[in-house]
């Protein structure tokens, strides 16, 4: 992934320093030209169904999420800043229990005021993605 | 059929503990930090406000995706509460959180959609589910959530769930 150097360090520390981010032990892999990755560790405190040790869907959600407006962010546009205005995530599958969950997102189109996104979810079996997501975010200028 | 005689608190103790039944095995509910009030047969979720669940520390504001998390937590469990009550209610399903068992089944998200109607503030909030329809394979739920002011809600999803299949 192409790395606008600057910029993505500054987004690396942004990003990686948010509470509810550093909280899921989720960091910035990816940042720059329009894209985002982020990824994160299973563990057992945020699984879903103790009967399998499937991470749970709101996690998956918090992920797509926080990529998406990273996603924001790496537009070359450069807005200031972004929140969610609407996301929709489509489940395909159960995340494999101990295995990394990583998040990649493309902010595919820009307005002055309005971001639309794509993202998608997955964990070692890149070929089956676990979730898909779109979104439309907010562009402060 | 109900027992109307059956004593008060024994009807409250048995709706708790299906409550119970429902969460206290889901770690990530519990590491959210979320509960739930009950009254008769109505759930509200509360998600006490802490440092973890911020998103932006500028504003600050709840992270987006716990917002989305809590809605649909919220939903998800409203849904195994009501298609679990007549069961529960006429005695032919007890669930029990400390036997293995006899925890409800939960069903699968299909998809799930979330509008961000505010920025979340950093206090309590709350979520109450409806399921719109409750299908054998499929079914439908809206969610709601606020804090200071139960008619300016701060984010509204709904979603498609896929029923536990063969008992």
């Amino acid at each position: 992934m192409p790395q606008d150097d600057e910029r993505a360090k500054i987004a690396k520390q942004f990003m990686d320093g948010l509470p509810h981010v550093s909280a899921l032990g989720a960091r910035l892999t990816g940042f720059g030209d329009t894209r985002a990755e982020i990824e994160m560790e299973w563990r057992a405190d945020l699984v879903g169904d103790p009967r399998t040790g499937v991470i749970h869907g709101g996690v998956v959600s918090a992920l797509m999420d926080t990529c998406g407006g990273a996603s924001v962010m790496a537009h070359p546009d450069l807005p200031n800043g972004t929140a969610t205005i609407s996301l929709r995530i489509d489940y395909m599958r159960s995340a494999t229990p101990r295995q990394k969950l990583r998040a990649r997102a493309e902010c595919f189109h820009i307005t002055r005021t309005v971001a639309f996104v794509r993202a998608i979810a997955l964990d070692d079996d890149e070929e089956r993605p676990v979730a898909t997501a779109t979104g439309s975010f907010t562009v402060e200028r | 059929m109900a027992d109307r005689n059956e004593p008060l608190d024994r009807i409250k103790s048995r709706r708790n503990a299906a409550v119970a039944a429902i969460v206290d095995r889901v770690p990530y509910i519990t590491w959210l930090g979320i509960r739930f009030d009950r009254r008769g047969d109505e759930l509200t979720a509360v998600l006490p406000f802490s440092e973890k669940l911020i998103g932006n520390p500028a504003l600050p504001a709840l992270h987006g995706g716990v917002t989305a998390a809590f809605l649909e937590i919220a939903g998800l469990v409203e849904l195994t509460w009501a298609s679990m009550w007549d069961d529960m209610e006429s005695g032919r399903f007890v669930p029990d959180a400390t036997l293995p068992g006899t925890a409800p089944r939960l069903a699968k998200t299909i998809d799930f959609s979330v509008d961000y109607l505010r920025s979340g503030l950093p206090r309590d909030s709350y979520a109450r589910a409806r399921v719109v329809r409750l299908g054998r394979r499929y079914s439908s739920v809206q969610v709601e959530a606020w804090q200071d002011n139960r008619g300016r809600p701060f984010a509204q999803a709904n979603g498609h769930f896929l029923m536990p299949q063969g008992g």
